[in-house]
C-alpha cells in the first residue's frame, strides 16, 4: 500500500501547475512519507500556512494514505529565483 | 458543508475551549517529556529552547480527538501548534518562522496579550 513518488508528484502538478517540483520519498520505498519542494504562482500573495493548506488540500485523497509529509519550500516563482541567484552569486566553498 | 464523522458540534465546542485555554498548546504524537514521533520533537525541542510555557496534548490517547482535530484545524498531520487559540502549522511552518525569527516575535506578543 501506500503512495508513489510519481503519483504525487503528478497531483501536484495537474492541480498546483508547478514551475519547480522536487518530491522524496523518505519512507524508503513503501509510500508512506515524502519531502517536497514546490514553486508555483497560486503561492503568490499567500502565507506559509496557506501555501502549505494548498498543497494539503490538492493531496487530499493521497494523504490518507500518507503519514508524514514535509513541505520543505514552497515559494513564489519570485522568491526561488532570488534564491537562486543568491546561491550562485556565493562564492564556491 | 463537507460531510465530517468526526467533528461533532459537540466536539467542536470543546475544541474551542482547548485551543484557547493556553497561549500556547500543542497537539502532538506523545508528551513533552516522551515525544513518539520525530516532527513532534522537533517542535517541543523549539518552544523549550524558546523558553516559552506550553501545554501538550497527546493524540494517540484518544482517537476521536485525533481525527477531530484534523478536521478543526483542516490539517491532516500531527503536531499542530496552536499560538493564542489560533492554528499556527505544523513541524515545517514551526521550524521556517523559528530560523527566520517571526516565532519568537508571535510568541512574545502572546504573552503580552
Amino acid at each position: 500500500m501506500g503512495v508513489t513518488k510519481e503519483k504525487v508528484e503528478s497531483t501536484l502538478t495537474s492541480k498546483l501547475n508547478p514551475s519547480h517540483l522536487e518530491v522524496e520519498d523518505i519512507s524508503g520505498g513503501c509510500g508512506t512519507s515524502f519531502a517536497l519542494e514546490i514553486v508555483s504562482e497560486q503561492f503568490e500573495g499567500k502565507r506559509l500556512l496557506e501555501r502549505h493548506r494548498l498543497v494539503n488540500a490538492a493531496l487530499a485523497e493521497e494523504m490518507k494514505e500518507i503519514h508524514a509529509l514535509s513541505i520543505k519550500k514552497a515559494q513564489t516563482p519570485e522568491q526561488w529565483k532570488q534564491q537562486k541567484s543568491s546561491e550562485v552569486s556565493k562564492p564556491a566553498a | 458543508c463537507s460531510f465530517s464523522p468526526a467533528l461533532t458540534p459537540e466536539l467542536k465546542a470543546t475544541l474551542d475551549k482547548v485551543v484557547t485555554s493556553h497561549k500556547v498548546i500543542l497537539f502532538m504524537k506523545g508528551t513533552k517529556d516522551f515525544p513518539m514521533c520525530g516532527f513532534s520533537n522537533t517542535v517541543v525541542q523549539i518552544l523549550k529552547s524558546l523558553n516559552v510555557p506550553f501545554e501538550t496534548i497527546n493524540i494517540l490517547e484518544n482517537e476521536m480527538l485525533r481525527q477531530g482535530m484534523k478536521e478543526y484545524s483542516n490539517w491532516p498531520t500531527f503536531p499542530q501548534l496552536y499560538i493564542d487559540g489560533e492554528f499556527f502549522g505544523g513541524c515545517d511552518i514551526a521550524m521556517e518562522a523559528y530560523k527566520s525569527g517571526n516565532l519568537q516575535e508571535l510568541l512574545e506578543k502572546a504573552m503580552c496579550s
